[in-house]
Formats: structure tokens, sequence, C-alpha cells
């Protein structure tokens, strides 16, 4: 069945779909809908969760983190501050292994307050042990989430779903809404194996001294490695049964002959698409990497996409201070161990902070910049200061 | 009146706020603004988090405020408002009064730890909650200042609000505060006194003033001051104020015969409510403003 939704409410069927059994959220600008639809449907039986509207973000991962723990499938969504205030239980999720989902809306930072787009709220979050899809349409949101559950719940690591502020979020588009019978297939009921039980009482999260601390660090890491391979494996099965697929962890868009691969991701993936188009049929061989997923970060995917490429600009609309673009920088460093002569000069752009608009014109003046340099100047080339 | 003669009003003519900020028509918390700065005057600091009046302020590079404005992150009011009175204290600033100004999902539920913390220490701040008894900035969500039976977006009219508003006042109050009050812009001559008297007391000050929003509430905007007005007149909300945490005093008594009833019909947040529900509202006020007055003539004898 088709609907026309906005960003926003792709979420909330994407949780109604996965059948998600208790939710706590709080809510910010832009991610209400999200959480409105769900109160609603809720509200209305369609979806039998408890939801428990919390008082604070911070208490609303706490909340997922406990409820997962006692065995129900936990769901939540924010944005910015509220991201960044679930800090402390970002960590505490993944250390504790809990398969939760949720979706962030990507809004910068105060100060100044802005309620507009760009990556840096989830970004740094890069280091918690949480899996980050970056999604270009509703489409992808909605299968991205119940992809998600279906991922986290095998590699036991958290999955959190990411659609740009207003440009995804508020934007409305047709939907494909899957089936609930062949999602049911899909996503069988969570069987958590660690969880709370009043028959077997086992302590969580208990002290942990050096013998063991680092173990368990360890068989994180390995389970990211592990998710690669999941990943690609879960999106098979997804197209095999809805006959939609994201290519896994990234996707190559017109690759095969490029001398210029430009790297985007959520909606201005979208945007560089249409203008590798226009540029195509202009006679100019580029192409472009979406990339989809950043942790854990598709390293051999990279490599593959640009390997012997003759130049590759990178746009980040998001900032490591006193490094560069977040994305370029980790480009750059998974490509360090290939040959040199196989290793493409990367071009950091840094455009779009704050919800600046990124355009065709934009990624236009990004190509052309490539084209005329032979190799990067600076480190970051900013686009559209006004200095 | 003559005509020809000025019309002379009893409120100060100094303003701290400007025209030209933007607020929706009707809406009582720029009006709260402007009354207590007219009575805290120009050495004043405002810290404000997350809430409606980070709008009302106005984008970069305008302020609707002639005092400095430090915004803050949402649940952090009390602690910055400690923050920069911890700086004025080491550079010798007496003088400067420091108001922490926020809304009621910030000071009822994300702030509270900061609030209880910094009252705990008795922080020589203000802190004067705005109340229009939901997270209005985000689009009309429940606050646990929601009142029982309103109508908002997660608690819609087939589930309205289930639980009563959180009793702020008793919660602070029970932290021996030196003063907590209550006001509403219906009254600014016992908004101002309240707000004059806080500035003249040293320690942690909370003034609560309920901030009617006529689209949170489904309201027409020109019903702001009638439903504040009301509010007291019901004794919905009474206008009291509580010295060093035990001595109460009404400062605008309810008045007999105005059923609760004509504060509810004004606002069609409550429009799903049958008259059972009123009659449970009424009990409840009456209940709670009974209880009040017993803590009035307690605290005579204390
Ligand atoms: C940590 C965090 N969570 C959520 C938000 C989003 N947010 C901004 S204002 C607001 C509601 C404010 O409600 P209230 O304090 O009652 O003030 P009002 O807008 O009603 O005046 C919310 C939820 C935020 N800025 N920061
Ligand atoms: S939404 Fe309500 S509180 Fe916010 S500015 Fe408008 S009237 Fe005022
Ligand atoms: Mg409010």
């Amino acid at each position: 069945m088709k609907k026309i939704l906005m960003g926003n409410h792709a979420v909330s069927y994407g949780a109604l779909l996965s059948r998600v059994e208790v939710i706590a959220a709080y809510p910010i600008t832009p991610q209400t809908q999200v959480v409105e639809k769900l109160s609603e449907m809720c509200a209305q039986g369609k979806l039998k969760a408890r939801y428990i509207n919390v008082e604070s973000e911070h208490s609303a991962m706490a909340a997922c983190i406990a409820a997962e723990q006692a065995g129900a499938r936990a769901f939540t969504a924010t944005s910015s501050h509220g991201l960044t205030l679930m800090h402390e239980l970002l960590h505490w999720a993944a250390g504790a292994r809990l398969p939760i989902v949720m979706a962030n809306i990507n809004r910068s930072m105060a100060p100044g307050w802005s309620i507009w787009t760009d990556q840096n709220d989830s970004l740094s979050q890069r280091d918690t042990g949480w899996l980050q899809i970056y999604c270009e349409s509703s489409q992808e949101v909605l299968d991205s989430i119940i992809q998600a559950y279906k991922i986290a719940e095998q590699v036991l690591l958290p999955v959190m779903v990411l659609l740009d502020a207003f440009f995804l979020s508020h934007t409305y588009e047709p939907v494909d809404i899957p089936d609930q019978g062949l999602v049911d297939q899909f996503l069988p009921k969570l069987d958590y194996a660690y969880k709370i039980d009043i028959k077997d009482p086992c302590s969580f999260g208990s002290l942990l001294p050096p013998e063991y601390y680092l173990e368990l660090r360890y068989k994180m890491q390995k389970a990211m490695e592990e998710a690669h391979d999941v990943i690609i494996q879960v999106d098979k099965e997804y197209q095999q049964m809805f006959g939609r697929s994201y290519g896994g962890l990234v996707e190559e868009y017109r690759t095969e002959d490029a001398e210029l691969v430009l790297v985007a991701s959520s909606t201005a993936a979208s945007t560089s698409r249409m203008v590798v188009d226009q540029l195509r049929d202009e006679g100019m061989k580029v192409g472009m990497l979406k990339m989809r997923f950043f942790r854990p970060f598709p390293t051999q995917e990279v490599i593959n996409a640009l390997k012997g490429v003759k130049k590759v600009a990178v746009i980040d609309r998001n900032i490591s201070y006193g490094q560069g673009g977040i994305f370029c920088e980790e480009i750059r460093s998974v490509l360090y161990n290939i040959d040199q002569h196989e290793r493409p000069p990367v071009f950091g752009y840094i455009a779009g902070l704050g919800g600046r608009d990124i355009t065709p014109t934009t990624i236009r003046e990004i190509l052309s910049h490539t084209l005329k340099e032979d190799k990067p100047k600076e480190n970051i080339i900013w686009i559209g200061v006004k200095r | 009146m003559d005509r020809g003669q000025a019309l002379k009003t009893t409120i100060p003519e100094e303003d701290y706020m400007t025209s030209g900020h933007i607020a929706c028509p009707g809406c009582a918390a720029p009006i709260a603004m402007r009354y207590c700065l007219k009575a805290l005057g120009e050495k004043t600091i405002m810290v404000v988090p997350a809430c409606c009046w980070t709008i009302i302020a106005g984008p970069f590079p305008y302020s609707s405020l002639k005092v400095p404005l430090l915004h803050t992150a949402f649940e952090t009011t009390a602690a910055a408002a400690s923050g920069v009175r911890a700086t004025l204290d080491i550079k010798g600033d007496a003088e400067t009064t420091v108001v922490g100004w926020a809304g009621d999902g910030g000071t009822f539920d994300i702030g509270i730890q900061a609030l209880s913390g910094a009252v705990e220490r008795n922080e020589n701040i203000i802190y004067i909650c705005y109340d229009n008894e939901a997270y209005m900035n985000t689009g009309i969500q429940r606050s646990s200042a929601t009142p029982w039976g309103a109508w908002t977006t997660t608690t819609p009219a087939e589930r309205p609000e289930d639980k009563p508003k959180k009793d702020i006042i008793e919660i602070l109050v029970a932290h021996q505060i030196p003063y907590t009050a209550t006001a509403t812009v219906a009254y600014p001559h016992d908004l101002m006194a309240k707000v004059k008297k806080a500035k003249g007391i040293k320690g942690s000050r909370f003034i609560h003033i309920l901030s009617p929003c006529p689209p949170g509430w489904r309201m027409s905007d020109e019903l702001t001051i009638k439903a504040s007005r009301l509010a007291v007149q019901t004794g919905i909300f009474p206008l009291y104020e509580v010295e060093k945490g035990r001595k109460y005093t009404i400062t605008v008594p309810r008045k007999q015969g105005v059923p609760v009833a004509e504060y509810l019909k004004l606002q069609r947040r409550f429009a799903h409510l049958k008259p059972e529900d009123y009659d449970i509202i009424q009990k409840n006020v009456d209940r709670a403003y009974e209880r009040l007055l017993r803590k009035t003539k307690q605290s005579e004898i204390l």
C-alpha cells in the first residue's frame, strides 16, 4: 500500500511495522511528529506498545535500555540536544549489548539555537558503539527501521537511523508500506537471550575489574565487524521479500568508469545523484558513492569504489573541530593502506552546516573546484562561507 | 474622565523589553517578562533555556530585551544562573540580579534536577517559571504542569491528561527557600510587588506565573487577561506567597461564586470534558483552596 508520508511519519510506520513494545520518548523539534504519530497509534490501539512520556531524553534512553534488558523491543526518537543529552546512556546501551533502535533527526547543535540540519549531533556519538544509517528518502527511512531491528537483534548492538531535519523529516513523499504479515516473517518476535528473568536471577552491569573489561570491549568490536556481513545479508533478504535494496553499507552510483567520484550522505546524496546525471549528460565521467552506513565504517566498500580513480570529492555536512570533515577524514584514513599509485587525492568540502541548503549549484561548484586543482591545497575547503 | 487629561498609569514607564518581539498574538509570556523587568530594573541578567521565549527574544542579530540574555541548554537554567551569580560574586558585583526564566517543561520536568540542586544550595538567584501548561515551543505536548482533563498532542481528546498538575510551589516550599510566590498577568501590581519583594531578599526565590497560550489552550487571542483573571477568581490558580518556607499569605483572594467552569469553558483544550468532569475539577479546586487557607491560618500561629 502506498501512502504520502512525511519523513517523520515514515519513522513511525517503521516502528509500527516492527511491532515495537516499549516506546520512551521526549519531544524536540524536528522530531515531534514521530512521537505524536506513535502516541496516536497507541491511543487508537493500532500499536500495542507501552508508551512512556518521560521527562527528558536522558530518561528516555535509560527507560529503553531497561525495557530492552527486560526483554521487550524498545524504540525512541530524538534529535540534536536530545541525542547529546543521551550520550552517557548511548555508551550504556551498546555496552550492555542491547538491540535498541532509535531514529535521530539530524539537527545542528547550539549555541546559537538552530533547528536546521547538520550531522554533528550523531557523528559526535561515533565512539559509543551504535551502528549508524544515514537515509536519503522517506522510503529508505521506513525500510531502514525494519532492517535496523533485524541487524541489531543479530549482532546485539543498537542502531541509529538518521534523517536530515526538514529536508527529509518534513518532506512528503509517496512511501510503500509493506504488508504486516511479510514484515512479521522478516522480523520475528524478539527473543532476547540475556533478559532479566525472575526464574534465573542474574545481575546486569556489575563492577567489571580490569581482568574482564578489555575482553568485553573486544567482543563489541568483533560484533561491529560481524555487522558488516549481517547488514549485506539483511539488505539482500529485504530485497527478496520487499523488492527494495540499498546496497548494504554503501551505494555506488554511476561509478563504473568515473574519473571523479563524489562522496555524499543523507539528502545531499540525492541532490548529488541528480547532478551526476546532469554532468554525465554533459559528457563528464563522474559518479557518486553514497555513504549509507557510517558505523560500522564501510572500509572495503570505500576502497573498492575509490581505488584508482583520479580524484575524490567528499561533501561533509559536519565538522570535527581541529581536524576536518568527519566522513572525509575517515575516508582518507582507510585509503592510506592501499598502494600509493592507486590512491586518489581526496578533496574535503564542508558545506551546509546549520541547515544552509546544499543545492545542485553547490555541488557543481564543488565538482568544478575539484576538476580545476591537481591536489587539495587545504585540508578543508569551505563552501559558501561569508568571510 | 476629563477629556484632555492624560491617562496616568500606575505601572512604571521604564521598559526593558522592546516591541517587535515574535510571540503569537495574545501570548502572556512577553507580558509577564515586561512586567517582571519593570520591577527588576536594568541591572538584571536573564538566563533562558529552550522554550517559547528562545523564539520571542528574537533571532540573531536582534533581541527584544534591553538587558543581557544568556541562552542555555533546556535542562540547565538553575545551574547556569548559579554560574552567572558565582562570577558576579567573585567580581564583587552584589547589585545585579540574576534571573532564570524558564517554561513549565524546563522547570517541572527536564530542569527540576538543576532547580532542586540550586535552591537546596540556596543560590542567590530568582527563578521565574512562566507556565503555559505544556511544551508549546515544540507544538503542544503535555508536561507535568498540564492540568487534569486537558487536551494536548500527546494527550489526545480520546485519552486526555489523567494526572493532576504537579504542585511545583509545594516542591519549592519543601526546600525551605526564602521566597516562593504565584502571579498572573491579570494582576500586574500584585505580580510586580512580588518580583520587587523577591529582589529585596537574598537566596533562592521562585515565582510561578500562569501564562495563557492562545494556540496551545485553543482559545481566542483576546482572552489571555480574562483567562488569567478567571484562574485567580475561580481559585484554580490562587495568588499567594510563602516566606521562609512556612509563612503562607493569599495576596488576592478568590471570588465567591465563580465556578471553575467559567475558566475551563474559555479554552477548547477542555472542550471534550463532560459535566461530571467539571464537578471533579471543581471539587479538587475547592479542596486545594481549603488546604491553602488552612496553611495561611497555621502560619499565623507559627
Ligand atoms: C535536551 C533537549 N530536549 C528537548 C528540546 C526541545 N525543546 C525545546 S523547547 C521545548 C519545550 C519547552 O517547553 P516549556 O519549557 O514548557 O516552554 P514553552 O515552549 O511551553 O514556553 C522542547 C521540548 C531541547 N531543546 N533540548
Ligand atoms: S505558542 Fe503559546 S507560549 Fe508560545 S509564543 Fe505562542 S502563544 Fe506564546
Ligand atoms: Mg510550556
